[in-house]
């Protein structure tokens, strides 16, 4: 064996600096707990029925406003029964519960305790006012823009979908599939109207 | 004065005429001119789905919007806008460079930096200067030897020694593999 | 009955793939060669009790036994035999029964190998084929059970494997049936051979791990692995492209990739296995690039397992995906525990990964240092597509706000970084081992690189401008002259040698040097992969119009008149609308086309495209259901994809240049030992 050969400098390999072991840990660990929250956001993205509804603004369309106001808060609301429905046009169960809908609304709204809102999903506006004036809706309504009121209610959203909000701001009850009759509607509307009645 | 009436008239239509035509909208835009700004938006309802091949009826809406939108002179930039405004960022084929966006557009070609550094590296340990001797007697290398550096063979070489030299190298590698 | 035997089948699988990981680990670390072995032979035996849950589960398939669940959902009684058997894979939990019986087949080939020799190796690989097989099953047996049955009960209707109290069978007459979309040829062979590149490289990454822990971090694990690599990849690349294919014939958008997060998940093993392919080659040769081969092969592993829980989870949008599903937490312990095991394992074993040769000052424009920079421009696409596919989730994350990150994104980071890829593939051929310069590769060069500067000159003449194509014609057409100057100098130096003609010099040359020359013949099929890609990606045309019958539209030289239109049912359920398309090309009858637009009895429709294929371009024409279709407004899309043949052309080629890598050579196994320690203790200090 040569002589020369010993003389080369093999590189000596040193361990992976401890530099470079930080950097592959920390980015293990950022990636992990990405997907780990991933997972979990995708686990419930329904707001749960007992917390406390997060602030958002409804801009109203025009002629479908409540009060005089071009928009209301959820916080504006406290103190009434608020009844949120989202729905669509291209969306065709939404419109087997339009008119059950309308009902309640009109033997609701004479009490005044009692708000609906009509959040139009993620569609444009000639068409929803055509759907509106086919249904004779008379409710607020206003568009979901950017999406941002479905993302507070859930995050995979499909119409329609309807969330009552008590007096307090608290979510008491998620329906996910359209009503089949007023029947169904009012006994939601009523357990909140009744608490606030025994008070009184 | 009959006549004066008439013409008048004739006359008020054709002004009518001519002034509607002034605020008239352009022709109709074609299902190119709608697809060419669908192609770059997302329907916001379906997965990942460009607008202009999304089959459901809520995209039918859209696209009309859009044609209503080009009808009414918009620009596609101003399309684009409205598209953000009613339902969410999601709808553009790229976040808007924003905020948080940035990391989209800047980890990437930080990271292929960072890789060409790593490359910097290795070539730099790999040039490590080493004896003349010890690269002649470097063994198992035969294939470093059929195309010399220091002008060895004269400037004309012709294809068959470069063959020959080709034919050396091919016939040391099968002698190894077999 | 058949149902609960296939259950229990599965149950013992997974009781004794986890014994034999156990059995394995014991073994090695009480050095009990018997427990090795028993562990080994409990792998082996997972393959046939797999099959047999499997073959159970594809009788039920095709009996139609609805009153199972997963039958229930992908079959129907109108669907023919060969469908109901492949819809074994045409849902999650029978695609992930699939997956283990893939896996299994794999892990027990593996364990039947000659083990008498490498038996150090036999403890890890059998251990990390085993539980990884025993975590597929976990999920087919606690989430996503294929032998569940419904039950009627009293609240409505259950699924379960055992009935619910008080509740009765219920057996429906029909299946929902699958989804119309995934009803193609290239729908049935697409999953199997995408699961196929996938479970393949398991095994080396098994090998792999047990090098690491067995500290013979030596080449040795890479030459038993060659061939599960190449055919992993082979499969792997078939399952993409017949994805692709599947997408253009199928999908009705004129298009072949669409850039979407499952997708791109199906690639990134892909992107990290083709230069784990290449790098191996130069650990074998000079014991150089350790420490990349071992990195590469760990990413491949866990982009495979990432891949798979993206696609299942739910945690993506996609139109690929599978519903959401329990599966998601699983998973990410999953990943989590491989992960963080196997780079633990690296970074100890990272001083042991030094490089063997004697270190000869190799040179930055060697073979060796082109291949280190084809394998970070793998990596630069790598990082792109996988901050792509990452981002949605951070900024949902954090700023509660959704973004798409689509085509414009992968499409502007990609193309250059593909593009020096295919300049490297010319390049590298031309390059020497280790001390190669810049005037080495010149000197090949020139030859080969004197028809190539005459491309752009003439795509230009003949007016094509755009930049990015003359310079990616012009990369192709050095690949596609090296290339075949690489063949041409073998074929003359062996008929020189050897006195053959060119026929059998060629047969000879090649049959030889299997692996060069195969490499060449796949390298080949890229470029032609990269015409057509650059055909589409740059010169497509499209337009849109409704026609009434008798009009005709124009594109691309090509006018298309519309004949009729006709409307009618289908023996399996579905309403036909076809329309007839009379096509002309400057003023030559070409023929009549048929553009569908079926809908199925679920509101399911389905755009079947007429396409006109050939070698210079596609004209593909859809029938859109834009807002209604009718004899007198029927919308019509129709693209001009040029160059497109290419892709499926170049695909043929690839497999055959694959198929000659992959021939097994005649070498015996124990020479290149011998000469190899031999080397070793020459080098010895």
């Amino acid at each position: 064996m040569d002589q020369t050969r010993q003389t080369t400098s093999v590189p000596v390999r040193r361990p992976l600096p401890f530099r470079a072991q930080l950097l592959v840990w920390s980015a293990l660990l950022f990636l992990l707990i990405i997907l780990g929250l991933s997972v979990a956001r995708s686990r419930n993205t329904i707001l749960g029925v007992g917390s406390k509804v997060p602030e958002f603004s409804l801009t109203f369309m025009d002629g479908y406003n409540f009060g005089s106001a071009k928009a209301v808060k959820l916080s504006d609301l406290r103190g009434k029964v608020v009844l949120v429905n989202f729905w669509a046009t291209w969306c065709t169960p939404c419109q087997s519960e339009a008119a059950a809908l309308e009902t309640a609304w009109r033997s609701s709204q004479p009490s005044g305790q009692v708000v609906f809102l009509g959040v139009d999903y993620v569609d444009t506006d000639t068409e929803a006012r055509a759907y509106l004036a086919e249904f004779d809706i008379s409710y607020p309504n206003g568009p979901d823009l950017q999406t941002r009121i479905s993302q507070l209610f859930n995050r995979n959203l499909g119409v329609p979908e309807t969330y009552l909000i008590d007096q307090q701001g608290i979510l008491r009850s998620i329906q996910i599939v359209p009503f089949q009759s007023v029947g169904q509607i009012q006994p939601l509307i009523d357990p909140c109207s009744r608490e606030i009645n025994s008070w009184t | 004065m009959k006549r004066l009436v008439w013409i008048l008239g004739i006359l008020l239509i054709f002004l009518a005429f001519a002034t509607g035509q002034a605020y008239a909208q352009q022709p109709t835009p074609s299902d190119d001119q709608v697809n060419a700004i669908a192609s770059q938006l997302f329907c916001p309802v379906c997965e990942n789905t460009p607008l202009d091949v999304c089959p459901t009826e809520a995209c039918q809406q859209w696209r009309e919007l859009i044609r209503q939108m080009l009808a009414q002179g918009k620009s596609e930039a101003d399309i684009k806008q409205y598209f953000v405004d009613h339902y969410g960022a999601r709808v553009l084929s790229e976040p808007p460079a924003t905020g948080l966006n940035w990391l989209v557009y800047i980890v990437p070609p930080a990271a292929f930096l960072v890789g060409v550094f790593l490359l910097y590296l290795a070539f730099r340990t790999w040039k490590q200067s080493r004896p003349a001797s010890v690269i002649a007697d470097t063994p198992m290398q035969p294939e470093w030897k059929t195309i010399p550096e220091s002008g060895s063979s004269p400037k004309t070489t012709d294809s068959t020694e470069e063959n020959d030299e080709y034919i050396a190298r091919l016939e040391e590698e099968l002698r190894k593999q077999s | 009955m058949l149902a609960n035997f296939g259950f229990g089948i599965l149950v013992v699988t997974f009781l004794l793939a986890l014994f034999g990981a156990g059995a394995a680990i014991y073994g090695y670390f009480r050095k009990k060669d018997r427990w090795v072995e028993s562990g080994r032979r409990a792998v082996l035996l997972t393959f046939p009790l797999v099959t047999l849950a499997t073959l159970s589960l594809v009788y039920l398939l095709a009996t139609g036994h609805f009153e199972l669940r997963y039958v229930y959902s992908v079959t129907s009684n109108d669907m023919p035999l060969y469908l109901k058997v492949t819809a074994l894979w045409g849902g999650q939990e029978g695609s992930l029964l699939f997956w283990s019986w893939l896996l299994s087949a794999f892990a027990s080939a593996v364990m039947l190998r000659r083990w008498d020799r490498d038996r150090e190796f036999l403890p890890w690989v059998a251990a990390v084929t085993a539980i990884t097989l025993a975590f597929f099953l976990s999920l087919s047996l606690f989430f996503e059970n294929p032998f569940v049955s419904w039950w009627q009960t009293s609240s409505g209707q259950v699924a379960s494997m055992i009935r619910p109290a008080g509740a009765s069978p219920l057996i429906p007459t029909d299946g929902a049936g699958l989804n119309p979309l995934l009803r193609h040829p290239g729908m049935i062979i697409h999953p199997p051979m995408l699961y196929l590149g996938f479970v393949s490289f398991v095994i080396p990454f098994a090998f792999a791990i047990a090098a690491l822990v067995t500290g013979r971090t030596d080449d040795r694990w890479i030459r038993l692995t060659r061939r599960w690599t190449l055919w992993g990849w082979l499969f792997l690349t078939c399952g993409l492209v017949l994805g692709m294919w599947w997408a253009y014939d199928v999908l009705g958008w004129g298009g072949y990739w669409s850039w979407d997060p499952v997708e791109i998940a199906a690639l990134m093993p892909w992107l990290v296995a083709t230069p784990f392919l290449h790098t191996v080659m130069i650990q074998e040769k000079r014991g150089m690039f350790k420490q990349l081969n071992m990195i590469l092969i760990i990413l491949t592993y866990n982009l495979v397992i990432f891949g798979t829980f993206l696609t299942r989870s739910g945690v993506l949008s996609s139109v690929h995906a599978f519903a959401e599903s329990a599966l998601g937490p699983m998973f990410f312990v999953f990943i989590g525990i491989t992960l963080i095991a196997s780079v633990s394992l690296l970074i100890r074993r990272w001083n042991d990964l030094k490089s063997e040769t004697a270190f000869a000052s190799t040179s930055m424009f060697s073979r060796e240092a082109l291949f280190l920079l084809a394998a970070l421009l793998f990596a630069g696409i790598l990082i792109v597509c996988f901050w792509g596919i990452l981002f949605p989730l951070i900024s949902e994350i954090f700023t509660n706000q959704q973004i798409t990150v689509g085509p414009p994104f992968y499409k502007r980071a990609v193309g250059p970084l593909f593009g020096a890829l295919m300049l490297l593939m010319g390049v590298a051929p031309l390059s020497a081992w280790t001390y190669g310069t810049l005037k080495t590769i010149g000197r090949a060069a020139w030859k080969p690189a004197i028809p190539v500067v005459i491309v752009p000159v003439v795509l230009a003449i003949f007016g094509y401008r755009n930049v990015f194509a003359l310079i990616g014609f012009t990369l192709i057409a050095f690949v596609i002259c090296v290339t075949l100057y690489e063949f041409g100098r073998g074929i003359v130096a062996r008929g020189r040698s050897a006195g053959e003609n060119a026929i059998l010099a060629l047969w000879h040359l090649v049959g030889r040097n299997r692996r060069r020359y195969g490499g060449y013949i796949i390298h080949l099929s890229m470029a032609m992969m990269g015409l057509a890609i650059i055909g589409i990606e740059l010169f497509q045309t499209t337009t849109q119009q409704s026609l009434a019958t008798g009009d005709s539209m124009q594109i691309a030289g090509y006018s298309l008149r519309f004949d009729s239109l006709s409307q009618f049912p289908y023996v399996d359920g579905r309403t036909v609308t076809r329309a007839v398309m009379s096509v002309y090309k400057n003023g030559q009858y070409l023929g009549q086309f048929y553009p569908r637009y079926d809908m199925f009895p679920d509101d399911q429709p389905m755009t079947i495209p007429a396409i006109r294929s050939t070698l210079s371009d596609d004209l593909y024409i859809v029938l859109v259901d834009w807002e209604g279709i009718s004899a007198s407004e029927a919308p019509f899309k129709v693209y001009d994809n040029p160059l497109v043949s290419w892709l499926w052309l170049g695909s043929f080629v690839f497999i055959f240049g694959t198929l000659v890598a992959a021939w097994p050579d005649k070498e015996l196994s124990v020479a290149p030992v011998i000469v190899h320690s031999a080397y070793k203790a020459s080098v010895a200090d």
